[in-house]
């Protein structure tokens, strides 16, 4: 058996082993279980939801009715473009400026570094409030465009500090050579740093990507056209409105409306993406991140 | 086993300092670090955008803020925003939701991350280690949205449960809606989101801890249970203190989308918190200028914590944030 225990640790008890799994396998569970309703009954026939009176732990038939009929309403389909261009033009932005912001930052001998250094590390203390940032944005005249999404939130001291610990951890002697090869900054950002830094800039990408995604206040706040709403606001209008204020369909004897399947499946649309990334994510995670952290 | 203590450490390289950077002319040095100046520029121009000039913009909590006029045109009105912030029982009534959901996290969410990391530590088998951590790491990337909508799905008034009772001819439960257990309703919200994503720096601690104590321990005859109290807590306690610092420094920041999504289900009676206060004051009802002092007075008031804190922990004996 695979196992790292150590030699001078005898074996438990077998109560205290089954405790422990079983805790372990309820905590599993609950994590797992809504998942599985979800994309189950999104995948579910109709007769079957009916049968089983609403919900689905195992489709016996699969159909993608419920998806058909997303991927044909013009509004949610909108949205998933919007919001996948929104991630998409936002991660490369941010990523962009996190990069260059970390790479700039790095030497510490260079001009006005403890200064612009300070300047960034000073907004990891003090967060603005709501109100005057929205009046700042609406000042540039960012209401009701897709840059009020991106900007604002676009530059986090918090992941330049983790880049930049990442490049301040590659070895003295490559910067040195490209140097000596005649390389400039920017040459050297390209062939030196960012080929010697590609995890830490996934992972840091993934997670600006996840938070673009994710974003549900920023286009309450800063967008009133709904034809210009992303995913996470439309997903709301659809599911969350929807059941929300009516709580007299719990009535017996009340026919399963044929939302059912199709709320589950924009549920588990938005999901999708965020499940897809999820591996990449944790093969790199705590150890880059913490790494990346402290060394800062 | 102990040849890992016994190596040498490595020293990090001596840092190799460029001799005359010092002092080389200023023109000199602005001419070779330029590259490096316009690398840093872009975020430097939103972060003083979108974070610096609003912290400055906070002064509209001093004014009778009209946005068609400005910040130069609208009047200063002193502390006249505040008065009237605590002549408001709404917004009293917001601090002492906001309190209570506090203090029910820290109580109930605060102990559970700890739990499951000394419980996933113990688990022998990398493999079976691994997995648990990617399932209970995943709800954290997840949109509050979507975790509503699950919970909404599963515990609502047409979710899972509800129609489980109905064909099991049992009454169904308005959990989603109940205005009385609707603080416990967010706390169990929170657990499942960030629960397990908070083991991580839990497990960290663990993992600092020096193995031989737990071999000394075990041959001095501690049994599971001694070990846990007298070795793994003691090490996690820094950790501990550090992260119950930090949330009482949060102490006033509960969960503001997870709240806005689900505010109108139960009504503002139970589910207004300062930062919803805040949003339909200001965004909503263009009460600029009070909603801002309410932000501004939440800002004050959780740096007070922290530093609060801080102090306490120094006095018991913990390093808290900060050295002193």
């Amino acid at each position: 058996m695979n196992s790292t225990r150590p030699v001078w640790l005898g074996r438990p008890r077998p109560v205290a082993v089954a405790l422990k799994a079983l805790a372990l396998v309820l905590t599993c569970a609950v994590v797992i279980f809504p998942f599985l309703v979800v994309i189950s009954t999104s995948l579910a026939t109709k007769q079957q939801i009916d049968a089983n009176g609403g919900y689905v732990i195992w489709p016996t038939r699969i159909s993608f009715e419920a998806y058909k009929q997303i991927f044909n309403g013009t509004q949610v389909s909108r949205s998933i473009v919007i919001s996948v261009g929104v991630t998409a033009v936002g991660t490369a932005f941010s990523l962009l400026c996190t990069v260059l912001a970390a790479y700039g930052l790095s030497r510490r001998q260079s001009l006005f570094h403890r200064g612009l250094l300070s300047f960034v590390l000073f907004t990891l203390l003090f967060a603005p409030g709501m109100i005057p940032v929205y009046l700042m944005v609406k000042q540039l005249g960012m209401l009701n465009t897709y840059w009020s999404l991106i900007i604002p939130t676009a530059v986090s001291a918090f992941n330049i500090v983790i880049v930049r610990g990442f490049i301040q951890a590659i070895p003295r002697e490559l910067f040195d050579a490209a140097r000596m090869d005649g390389a400039g900054e920017w040459r050297i950002l390209r062939s030196v740093v960012l080929p010697n830094s590609k995890a830490v800039v996934a992972v840091v990408g993934l997670f600006i990507a996840v938070g673009y995604w994710n974003n549900y206040f920023g286009p309450l706040l800063y967008l009133n056209d709904t034809e210009m709403w992303p995913l996470q606001l439309v997903m709301r209008t659809f599911v969350l409105d929807n059941t929300v204020t009516s709580n007299a369909q719990a009535i017996p004897g009340y026919v399963a409306p044929p939302a059912q399947s199709v709320q589950m499946a924009l549920v588990a649309i938005a999901t999708l993406p965020i499940l897809c990334v999820y591996p990449f994510l944790t093969k790199h995670m705590s150890k880059g991140m913490l790494t990346g952290a402290i060394k800062g | 086993m102990a040849v890992n203590q016994t190596l040498p450490r490595v020293n990090p390289p001596p840092e190799n300092k460029l001799p005359a950077s010092r002092k080389m002319p200023f023109l000199a040095r602005l001419w070779r670090d330029s590259p490096l100046l316009v690398m840093v520029a872009p975020a430097v121009i939103i972060l003083l955008l979108f974070t610096y000039v609003p912290l400055l913009g906070t002064v509209i909590a001093f004014m009778d803020y009209v946005p068609f006029l400005g910040f130069t045109g609208s009047e200063w009105v002193g502390w006249d925003n505040f008065t009237s912030l605590f002549a408001d029982s709404a917004f009293w009534n917001a601090l002492w939701n906001t309190a209570q959901i506090t203090f029910l996290q820290i109580v109930l969410f605060f102990p559970v991350p700890i739990l499951l990391a000394v419980l996933l530590n113990t688990i022998a088998m990398p493999m079976a280690k691994r997995f648990v951590q990617s399932v209970i790491y995943l709800p954290h990337f997840l949109s509050w949205v979507i975790i509503v909508a699950l919970f909404q799905q599963i515990l609502g008034g047409d979710g899972v449960l509800n129609r489980f009772l109905i064909t099991h001819e049992m009454t169904p439960l308005q959990i989603m809606t109940n205005p009385d257990t609707f603080k416990l309703l967010l706390t169990t919200q929170a657990v499942w989101k960030d629960a397990g994503w908070g083991t991580i720096i839990f497990l960290a601690a663990i993992a600092a801890i020096n193995p031989g104590l737990y071999e000394a321990a075990t041959i001095d005859g501690a049994g599971a249970w001694q070990r846990f109290w007298h070795v793994t807590l003691p090490g996690m306690r820094p950790i501990i203190v550090l992260m119950l610092i930090l949330r009482l420094g949060d102490a006033l920041t509960v969960g503001f989308e997870q709240i806005l999504l689900q505010r109108d289900a139960v009504g503002p009676g139970a589910a207004e918190v300062l930062d919803t206060f805040t949003y339909f004051n200001g965004v909503v009802d263009g009460s600029w200028g009070t909603a801002t002092a309410a932000g501004l007075l939440k800002g004050v008031v959780s740096l007070l914590l922290v530093l609060a804190a801080n102090k306490l922990a120094h006095r018991l004996g913990e390093e808290g944030v900060y050295r002193r």
